[in-house]
């Protein structure tokens, strides 16, 4: 076995699923079953409708994520999944900090921060300012030091979003997919708080 | 890409009908070819249960005494009829009383579907009474599952968890139906079957180039051999799979749960695999140059120390779940697919030949195994009896033709050792979980699914006592299933070692028994109680012949073991004789 399949890097895996309750718990447990950390995770809607998209975010050695994924795909409700290492793919992450006006102001050029971290200002208030930068985790963590010293009052960063640099071929298969076979809305339960209109015993 | 449509409907309605999801469910149940339901009602099921009043003459429900017993005992009953079992239970304690069940289906691939009531929709989340989430509970240990708030889903949900069930690799499905909607009325449009999930694949794609590979690789080896497990069974596939093993002249030996695909007296059969298993399969495991797996998961009761297992041997590996390929064993050729259709594209590519010197060399490990532990495990001289024994004369009246179910430890491994087994679908075990207690309901349920077919449950007493209550399931129903109880008033596996690695530290090993001929007969269950060995062939005789269940106990010797045993940790070439 070479080095490269027993080494632990970062991997992306990319499921595509129906919108089905519960389906979380079942990509989730895969992992925990295995006592593997998921690092990041995202579920969004795929470019087709009615069909979702998680991206998870594991260290592990290929072997591992390989198997991983033959297990993720063995899922009912699960279409397609894929994993790639951190060159496959482009990504990204979104990072929120929220830091008091006044210190800002008087301490730090704003305009300075922005410039150099590439961050932007989302809220602007007497009382605290929020900024947002996007990038990789070393980016958003730069601006993170930078505004620990001045009072970072709150700080959040969101899972990672990742696009696959070569999924072309998979797109259109999707696409043919919901095509022929239109997904189904999911069924969420209509009846919690209408307690009063049903009969009990 | 095929688009689902199935013509086996209910006769169709001309117009919709208006009915209650309950009856919808027990409609889908009838299309699906259900004839035995195993269950037990409680308040979140009891709409299902009110509209089962009125199939009785339809659907058979066995009351059991227990959820667990409920699901073993469907398990035993797809395990031999090879349909999908079905259990009821109500919601909260009844539903996380299937969890062991949903276990042991999972991990031993046995279609089982599962209805669970559940409270009303609207009290889903606020602690009702006998409110448990089981669909998260049970989404590990099933193969899907979901829960119905809505009526107008019975219907569709149903023919999903059947199909889901039964294709591909089989497994349990947990169908949750909240109190509502088995009440609610709805338009019954009729029940289709369902052959196609889209997000779905039962079997992968088979791909040609593999079973060429396969077949090169096969006919080009010197000291081929075969190892099969369940998936020959559950494929349907055991002509297919002879006709492979006799085209090939390959020595062939199988897993615990693998037993009967082909009989055990068929001169390519060459034994049990893995930790009690046979001592030739186990040490030639590592000296076969060619070893073609064909539905078994290289499960680490066969494999031993992977580090030290088949290391020189090419692996051909035939599996319907892609998921197993290069789990547990990289294999050379991967060959993708239900056995039912590769194993026969694959004996049309290779030779016709015979093996004789290499099978030979299996026939020369038999005979060391039996003169250092068969012969004197079936022929003992000691003054009390051996399980060993018992398997044996149990052979040589039942002749190889009875469903043998056994429960977990060392009877387990003595009668999948011994026991002969003419026909497919005859030994109902617990292989990948070990369930204690399951030998009992599943026998029951075994017996349900095979009538004409006799069925002998043999369960230690250790195993015996964690589900004795399902006695009276058999004395409500009548079914007849005959016990043997082999009662070494030890848990005697867990004793063995100690024995072997603790330094005889018998820790809570030592386990004291009912009368239980006396507990038979509170159940009105004929029974009897041998300990000397000239008793046995008379008894054995006599428990067969007794028309209805009879449950023999047979005291055995205390302090033996199951030999020959590959020890945790070790390679199955350093299996102990002794």
């Amino acid at each position: 076995m070479s080095n490269q399949d027993t080494e632990k890097q970062e991997f992306n895996i990319t499921v595509y699923t129906e919108n089905q309750i519960g389906l979380l718990t079942r990509i989730a447990i895969i992992f925990s079953r295995r006592k593997i950390n998921i690092e990041s995770l995202n579920t969004s809607p795929s470019e087709i409708d009615k069909i979702h998209r998680f991206n998870i975010v594991i260290t592990e050695s290929e072997e591992v994520v390989h198997k991983l994924v033959r297990q993720i795909e063995k899922q009912v409700e699960v279409l397609k999944a894929y994993y790639h290492t951190n060159a496959d793919v482009i990504w990204q992450e979104l990072a929120l900090y929220k830091v008091s006006t006044d210190v800002i102001a008087e301490k730090v050029s704003v305009e300075r921060l922005l410039r150099e971290n590439g961050a932007r200002v989302v809220v602007l208030r007497k009382d605290y300012t929020v900024f947002e930068t996007t990038g990789h985790r070393e980016e958003t963590d730069n601006l993170i030091s930078i505004l620990q010293p001045f009072g970072l009052i709150e700080f959040v960063r969101s899972a990672r979003v990742a696009i696959i640099k070569d999924s072309d071929g998979f797109n259109r298969k999707l696409r043919e997919f919901e095509r022929l076979e239109p997904g189904e809305e999911v069924i969420e339960n209509e009846y919690l708080n209408q307690g009063e209109k049903v009969f009990t015993m | 890409m095929e688009v689902a449509q199935e013509t086996l409907t209910t006769p169709a309605p001309t117009t919709a009908v208006e009915v209650s999801g309950s009856v919808a469910l027990l409609e889908a149940l009838i299309v699906e070819g259900v004839d035995t339901i195993f269950g037990y009602p409680g308040g979140a099921i009891m709409p299902i249960y009110d509209a089962l009043f009125d199939y009785n003459d339809k659907l058979n429900h066995i009351l059991v005494r227990h959820e667990q017993g409920g699901i073993h005992a469907g398990q035993g009953y797809a395990r031999t009829s090879g349909k999908v079992g079905v259990v009821f239970a109500t919601s909260g304690p009844g539903a996380t009383n299937l969890v062991t069940g949903l276990a042991d289906a999972q991990i031993d691939s046995t279609p089982v579907v599962c209805i669970t009531g559940q409270v009303f929709a609207h009290l889903l989340g606020t602690d009702a009474f006998q409110e448990t989430d089981v669909i998260n509970i049970t989404t590990p240990v099933t193969k899907w599952n979901y829960q119905v708030t809505d009526a107008n889903e019975i219907p569709e949900v149903i023919a999903k968890a059947f199909y889901i069930a039964k294709s591909g690799r089989p497994g349990p499905v947990l169908i949750d139906i909240t109190k509502n909607a088995q009440i609610q009325k709805f338009n019954f449009q009729g029940y289709t079957k369902c052959n196609h999930i889209r997000s779905y694949r039962p079997k992968p794609i088979v791909r040609t180039q593999y079973v060429q590979e396969a077949a090169a690789l096969i006919n080009q080896a010197k000291k081929p051999f075969i190892i099969w497990g369940q998936g020959v069974i559950l494929g349907s596939a055991e002509q297919e799979f002879k006709a492979f093993v006799e085209k090939s002249g390959i020595p062939a030996a199988w897993t615990v749960l693998g037993a009967g695909a082909i009989p055990t007296e068929h001169p390519l059969n060459v034994g049990m695999l893995g930790m009690h298993g046979n001592y030739g399969p186990n040490v030639l495991t590592n000296e076969c140059d060619v070893l073609i797996a064909i539905g078994m998961r290289f499960d680490d009761r066969v494999t031993g120390r992977l580090d030290k297992y088949a290391k020189q041997a090419k692996v051909v590996h035939l599996d319907i779940d892609p998921a197993e390929i290069d789990k547990n064993v990289k294999s050379t050729v991967p060959v993708w697919g239900d056995c039912k259709e590769t194993l026969p594209m694959l004996t049309k590519l290779i030779e016709e030949k015979k093996h004789t010197e290499w099978l030979n060399t299996f026939n020369e490990y038999t005979r060391k195994e039996i003169e250092a532990v068969i012969h004197d495990e079936l022929n003992p001289t000691t003054p009390e009896m051996t399980m060993g024994e018992v398997i044996k004369q149990l052979n040589e009246i039942t002749k190889g033709e009875a469903i043998i179910v056994t429960d977990v430890g060392q009877h387990q491994m003595v009668a999948c050792r011994y026991a002969r087994f003419n026909k497919t679908r005859s030994n109902v075990t617990s292989g990948g979980l070990g369930t204690m207690g399951f030998a009992l309901p599943a026998a029951i349920g075994a017996k349900f699914g095979a009538q004409d077919r006799t069925v002998v449950a043999i369960i230690g007493d250790g195993g015996f006592q964690m589900t004795l209550q399902e006695l009276g399931t058999i004395m409500q129903t009548g079914i007849d299933v005959k016990i043997i109880i082999l009662n070494n008033r030890f848990l005697g596996m867990v004793r063995q070692w100690q024995e072997l690695f603790n330094e005889r530290r018998y820790s809570f090993v030592d386990i004291q028994s009912p009368d239980f001929v006396a507990v038979a007969a509170a159940y009105r269950i004929a029974g009897k109680m041998i300990d000397d060995r000239k008793d046995l062939p008379a008894a054995l005789n006599e428990m067969l012949s007794t028309k209805g269940s009879f449950l023999l106990e047979v005291m055995v010797t205390k302090e033996n073991n199951v030999f020959p045993m590959v020890p945790q940790g070790c390679s199955v070439a350093e299996i102990r004789l002794k």
